[in-house]
């Protein structure tokens, strides 16, 4: 495993050197098979590099999970992919389009290049089997010449290594604390060694002590075994202590493209401006928390133009009528490798609280 | 183990309510019913059969009633349900033992067939929407709103009139002596071919239905999701994470239905002239012989809660939940 | 109608508007094709119920010389073997099984609100008690046990018949009831009626009666189901009165005269498609109320229609890929795209 670790970076760096894993290309996305559906991705595009824990944040229904769900075809009925790519590249720089496999093909990609650990792992346990079998199927799937001995002792050391004792194999679901389910779930997503894993809101039915421990849980075994991570969460700060790099979705659409220190110090989009606000500070002086006012837009009656206008501060006549594309700020120059859904960068100017960080 | 015990609390409590109807229907009835019944037979009752009459119903006034109701029990434990009146004297007790065994192998087997056969079928519908499949669905609807009986004279009229195919009434043949030999056997089952067959197709719709609705749930759940981002097989996802969690509201709605499927198949040993335990009841009907019709009764309703028991012994055996606590 | 006066008269708009919001609940659940069929189907049996008597060409218990004749010009579903004319036998019957099943279901549905609603909202021991009667209940095989209440009656009218098939069928519905009750008193809106101390029965009769009555309906359309099977079986068996007309009794006499092996089918197959037709009715209402209830159920059976012609099977765990989605060309065929793009 090419263990590349996070190497430290100064704002406003070129691009990452680091390979693309995944690539979301033009993804698009519908609820409902009928005449009129709800078209909740919309072009959406998304890079994850190899070794990078990617943060993905907005408001709840902005289609972050849907995203997720959506790249790995596992989104629900009445859920239709209309359009897109999702490139997957492994190790030997061999790239396939998850989107254009066959059910077997899909099949043996899933889980052994990327595994997911899903929202509320109350559910994503099969109640009336043993962890261990539970652990045990996945792998006996993807490697059915291996022994049984080997996917039980596999199984073991997976649930050791995310801190719970082997004999916990024996046991059934409904006897684990939540807490230990998502471990659990989170063993298994790693027990085949995958290249992304893609977690969704993993911690948001834990209580505080036990989100740190797993958080903390994530970014050692990240180290170790160098995968890359997709985090989806609508707790930014959180992402702010564990993401190299953060995007922003809105109403369907990634808004805000950045390393994470950049997003958080130096937010580019009035929509992360205030997203932001609304959540207190890490570091550093108080402030007066803001929210957005507003409500996020119904997506099945979307105007044209930027979905944020009604709700932005500094929207014009432009925003009312034509969608802005994700693309270069209107630093570009001192900022390559940050990208802004944004008329404002767009030609627009810059209101003064979206310039911080950029030298007058 | 909890969850067992107060199962088998639950039947005890049943099972008494059973008796204890049993005992308080002739009872609370308006009227004298055995000078009514004896008036309805003008005088051609036997006095043996009066005196049985007036235990059954407690119109011998010398006892309370709570004495009476002891004594029933007593009689109860003893096996003793009193004497039939259309086939004097003989004890229902009896009568019924000789007809239990034919409604248990033909209701029994034809039951667990039709719930095996529909929870299959179900399976298949609920995890494959949207196909061809889903036209099976309308046509369970006509299943379960006819009677049982009607499609049991339909079978009768087609394969035993019409086409003359299979023999239409009896358990076996009536020549033949009920011995374990091969012949025997055999005419036991060309008999039971029809009925059996006629009771799988009418009750097999609500299992179907049953466990399609609960495939369509269980498939939005996240384990089911979890198991197809694991790349496990169809198969595997299909019947391991769905079927096999989509099975425990159905084993246990099989434990409840149990009563109205049973009184359909009795229905249905009536029309085929079957001789079980539905039989006997219509006979009984026929004949207004009330001590064979409330023994059937109880006997029926052990029955149907013996059969509940060992529904929920297999519930317990399929979900870990109930077995161990915490 | 409702177009038409709006379009003539601009100032008829807003005041229209305000009801056609208000029914919009009925509206949808009228629209749904399954309740509609059924709703008519139910409707027809009803007239029949009523007018039935009248509109019989002959009485059905006249004896005539035609016996045993099979569908005709004169008896247009044949005659029994005593000539009696089996269509006047249906039409006439159909009050009794309707009155039954009618009288049946709202004696069974009350007892099943009463009950099933107490033990949901007072919890507790009570609620025990309650649950594990209409659990016996239910356990209990009802066909034996009405057998032996209505066989051991003095009388048996239709009434009566009614009132014993409703002992029996009340504990589904109100093992329904319960459970809805006890998910419903945790809301919000009961919670803050209790809150402003508002009174045991104000809070059942407006704050939790109205959330049921989906249920309530569903359980009771299910109840008349069970008592006109119960009924019709009973008639069948002979328990009941065997001079009252209705569906069961035709069948009891086709049966004792051996209408199967003289080939008479016409003498027991239209009263089953009767009882199939009024039975389908029946659910077919339900279905409506459940789907009504249920908008997945209802988006399930939607889905699959659009689906199809779509070309796109929605699965478990593998969402379809539609790269053609913009639905405005229709000359080209669904699914295309990927062909195109590949």
């Amino acid at each position: 495993m090419t263990a590349t670790t996070t190497t430290p970076r100064s704002p406003g760096a070129p691009a990452s050197p680091r390979p693309p894993v995944l690539e979301v290309r033009n993804l698009s996305v519908d609820y409902g098979y009928g005449e009129a559906p709800t078209h909740v991705l919309r072009n959406t595009s998304l890079t994850l590099h190899r070794g990078e824990v990617l943060g993905l944040a907005g408001e709840s229904g902005c289609g972050k999970s849907t995203l997720a769900y959506a790249a790995t075809r596992l989104l629900p009925p009445p859920g239709l992919i209309t359009g897109g790519e999702v490139i997957f590249t492994d190790r030997f720089g061999t790239s396939v389009d998850l989107l254009r496999l066959d059910d077997a093909q899909l099949r043996a990609s899933r889980w052994r290049d990327t595994a997911i650990v899903f929202q509320g792992a109350m559910n994503s346990l099969n109640p009336v089997f043993r962890i261990g079998r539970q652990l045990t199927d996945a792998i006996r799937a993807h490697r059915p010449d291996e022994s049984r001995q080997t996917s039980a002792e596999r199984a073991a050391e997976t649930l050791e290594m995310v801190g719970i004792a082997a004999d916990r194999l024996r046991s059934y679901p409904h006897q684990l604390s939540g807490g230990m389910r998502q471990r659990v779930m989170i063993a298994m997503a790693l027990a085949l060694e995958p290249q992304v894993l893609i977690m969704d809101e993993p911690t948001t039915a834990l209580d505080v002590v036990m989100q740190r421990q797993i958080i903390e849980q994530i970014s050692e075994l990240r180290e170790r075994l160098g995968f890359s991570v997709i985090f989806i969460t609508h707790d930014v700060s959180l992402l702010i202590e564990i993401a190299d790099r953060i995007a922003i979705m809105y109403a369907g659409e990634i808004v805000e493209d950045a390393p994470a220190e950049d997003v958080y110090r130096r937010p580019r989009h009035p929509y992360a401006h205030g997203l932001l606000r609304s959540f207190p500070p890490l570091h550093g002086p108080r402030r007066e928390l803001g929210g957005i006012p507003g409500s996020p837009p119904d997506l099945l009656h979307l105007a044209p133009g930027c979905p944020f206008a009604p709700r932005c501060p500094h929207a014009f006549d432009l925003c009312r009528t034509d969608r802005p594309t994700l693309g270069p700020t209107a630093f570009a120059a001192s900022e390559p490798s940050r990208l802004v859904a944004c008329h404002l960068h767009a030609g627009g100017v810059v209101p003064r609280e979206l310039t911080a960080g950029v030298p007058s | 183990m909890i969850f067992l015990a107060r199962r088998i609390g639950f039947y005890l409590v049943t099972a008494w309510a059973a008796v204890t109807l049993n005992f308080f229907i002739p009872r609370m009835m308006p009227g004298n019913p055995v000078d009514a019944l004896i008036n309805r037979y003008q005088g051609q009752m036997s006095s043996d059969a009066i005196a049985s009459l007036n235990v059954l119903f407690g119109m011998d006034d010398k006892t309370s009633t709570f004495q009476q109701y002891l004594h029933y029990w007593s009689l109860l434990f003893h096996g003793d349900l009193g004497l039939s009146f259309a086939f004097f004297p003989t004890p229902v007790a009896a009568i019924i033992t000789q007809s239990l065994p034919w409604t248990i192998g033909l209701v029994g087997l034809s039951t667990v067939l039709s719930f095996i056969i529909g929870t299959l079928i179900g399976t298949a519908i609920g995890w494959r929407r949207g196909t061809w499949a889903d036209s099976i669905l309308p046509i369970t609807t006509f299943f379960s709103a006819v009677p049982y009986f009607w499609l049991g004279l339909l079978a009768i009229m087609l394969f035993g009139v019409v086409w003359q195919v299979l023999p239409a009434s009896g358990g076996y043949d009536g020549g033949l002596v009920p011995t374990f030999s091969g012949e025997f056997i055999g005419s036991v089952l060309q008999h039971g071919l029809l009925p059996a067959a006629t009771i799988v197709i009418s009750s097999v719709a609500g299992w179907i239905l049953g466990m399609r609705n609960m495939m369509v749930t269980v498939s939005s759940e996240d384990y089911v999701t979890v198991a197809q981002a694991k790349g496990l097989s169809e198969r595997r996802v299909m019947f391991g994470y769905a079927a096999r969690n989509a099975i425990l509201p159905q084993v246990s709605g099989f434990a409840l239905s149990l009563g109205f499927i049973v009184s359909g198949t009795l229905v249905m040993e009536m029309v085929f002239s079957y001789p079980g335990v539905g039989y006997v009841l219509y006979q009984a009907v026929t004949a207004k012989d009330y001590p064979l019709m409330q023994g059937v009764f109880l006997i029926i309703t052990l029955s149907v809660l013996v059969a509940n028991m060992l529904a929920d012994l297999i519930y317990a055996l399929l979900d870990p939940r109930t077995r161990q606590e915490g | 109608m409702a177009v038409n006066a709006a379009t003539l008269d601009p100032t008829v708009i807003d005041p229209a508007a305000v009801p056609a919001a208000a029914t919009r609940h009925h509206l949808v659940f009228l629209r749904n094709t399954k309740a509609m069929t059924g709703l008519v189907l139910l409707a027809v049996f009803t007239v029949l119920a009523v007018i039935g008597s009248w509109i019989s060409p002959y009485d059905p218990s006249a004896l005539s010389a035609a016996t045993m004749s099979p569908p005709s010009a004169q008896h247009w579903l044949g005659t029994t073997n005593l000539g009696q004319d089996i269509l006047s036998q249906i039409l006439v019957g159909t009050r009794g099984v309707m009155i039954v099943g009618l009288a049946a279901g709202i004696i069974a549905t009350a007892l099943a609100v009463i009950i099933g609603v107490t033990a949901g909202f007072i919890g507790g021991v009570g609620d025990e008690l309650l649950s594990a009667l209409s659990n016996i209940f239910l356990v209990i095989p009802a066909l034996p046990l009405i057998i032996i209440i209505a066989g051991q009656l003095p009388s048996s009218g239709e009434l009566t018949v009614a009132f014993v098939i409703s002992i029996t069928g009340w504990a589904w519905g109100s093992r329904i009831l319960r459970a809805q009750t006890l998910s419903l008193r945790r809301r919000d809106f009961v919670e803050a009626a209790r809150a402003n101390g508002e009174s045991l029965w104000r809070i059942v009769i407006f704050e939790i009666l109205p959330n049921l009555t989906a249920i309530i309906a569903s359980s009771f359309v299910g109840t008349v189901t069970f008592a006109i099977l119960s009924e019709i079986t009973l008639a069948f068996i002979g328990v009941t009165s065997i001079s009252n007309w209705n569906w069961g009794t035709i069948l009891f006499w086709a049966q004792s005269n051996q209408a199967l092996a003289r080939g008479a089918w016409w003498w027991f197959v239209p009263a089953g498609m009767c009882i199939a037709l009024l039975g389908m009715a029946l659910s077919l209402i339900n279905f409506g109320i459940d789907e009504f209830v249920n908008p997945r159920l209802r988006n399930t059976g939607q889905n699959a229609r659009t689906m199809r012609r779509r070309g796109i099977r929605a699965r478990i765990g593998f969402t379809p890929v539609a790269r053609s989605a913009q639905p405005a060309d229709p000359a080209q065929p669904a699914g295309r795209g990927r062909k195109d793009e590949a």
